[in-house]
């Protein structure tokens, strides 16, 4: 897969390098701002509050 | 198949459990890293906010034991002091924040909406990540009897002094009860109660610290003992 993007990606040298920067940061900024955040809600860290029923607290075990 | 095309699959499946293994990297980098950079900020924010609605004059706010509704959920309630855990000074102290959502959780400890306030009589409910998001409580389990846990309001000094620490069940609401364990019981003592999750980077159980007023001082005259090193 990598060498096949490196062989797709336009350009010399610097372009290639150009592109794959580019690429790299897309596929961070993606986990880090989509993925993850959805990602951490199926892990317990959050859970800090006894449970309480109805609207006094949104966020439930 | 062909040498050749053993050779590109196993190729295929390497890059792919390689990049596999860098995602879940960089999640544990985000969850111990990344969460933290959000709640400093956040918390920040929140600290200039809060010095700055507490530098103007007065306008008419919600005094020890009013009810909360005036309070809009996100913004700050009190800054919590607990120096026996290092959380001292600007920076360190917390901005606790009005609601126990996940939003509200991730920019500080969350004041559990219809507790007591600052001083007030009943039980005031903090609840705080024990990991990642800035990790308020992650070393309460380390409070003794005795020790005290501060609450900046606009113009006091409450500190509280810890009577016990407990772990109890995720749905054991009967602690941030105005009287923790009775239902409908009428407060007369003033109590401060921290919850969090247990163990840490698990949620099983759920970590309660009560405490009780001690005393409490106007900001006019200084700061309380418990943070000067007095006590």
């Amino acid at each position: 897969m990598y060498g096949w993007l490196w062989r797709t990606f336009p350009g010399g040298l610097v372009g290639k390098l150009l592109c794959s920067l580019l690429l790299t940061t897309a596929v961070l900024a993606l986990l880090f701002f989509v993925v993850f955040p959805h990602v951490e809600q199926l892990l317990p860290y959050q859970d800090v509050n006894v449970d309480v029923p109805q609207s006094a607290a949104p966020l439930d075990v | 198949m062909t040498a050749d095309g053993v050779r590109t699959f196993l190729r295929g499946l390497g890059q792919t459990l390689i990049t596999l293994g860098i995602v879940v990297l960089l999640f544990c980098v985000y969850e111990l890293y990344f969460t933290n950079l959000y709640t400093d900020k956040e918390q920040s924010r929140l600290g200039d906010a809060i010095h700055e609605t507490w530098a103007a004059p007065p306008s008419p706010s919600p005094s020890p034991g009013v009810k909360l509704a005036e309070i809009p959920l996100g913004s700050g309630v009190a800054i919590l002091w607990i120096p026996r855990i290092g959380m001292v000074g600007r920076g360190h102290a917390k901005v606790v924040v009005e609601g126990v959502g996940t939003e509200d959780l991730k920019r500080g400890p969350g004041h559990y909406p219809d507790t007591a306030l600052p001083g007030g009589v009943g039980n005031m409910v903090v609840s705080g990540h024990r990991t990642t998001y800035g990790a308020p409580f992650n070393r309460i389990d380390e409070l003794r009897t005795g020790d005290a846990i501060v609450v900046e309001s606009r113009d006091t000094w409450f500190t509280y002094r810890v009577t016990s620490l407990r772990v109890v069940k995720p749905t054991a609401v009967e602690v941030i009860y105005a009287v923790p364990g009775q239902r409908d019981a009428v407060p007369k003592q003033k109590l401060l109660t921290l919850t969090t999750c247990n163990p840490k980077y698990s949620a099983t159980t759920r970590l309660i610290v009560h405490a009780l007023l001690d005393s409490a001082l106007a900001k006019s005259s200084g700061e309380p003992p418990a943070l000067t090193g007095g006590a």
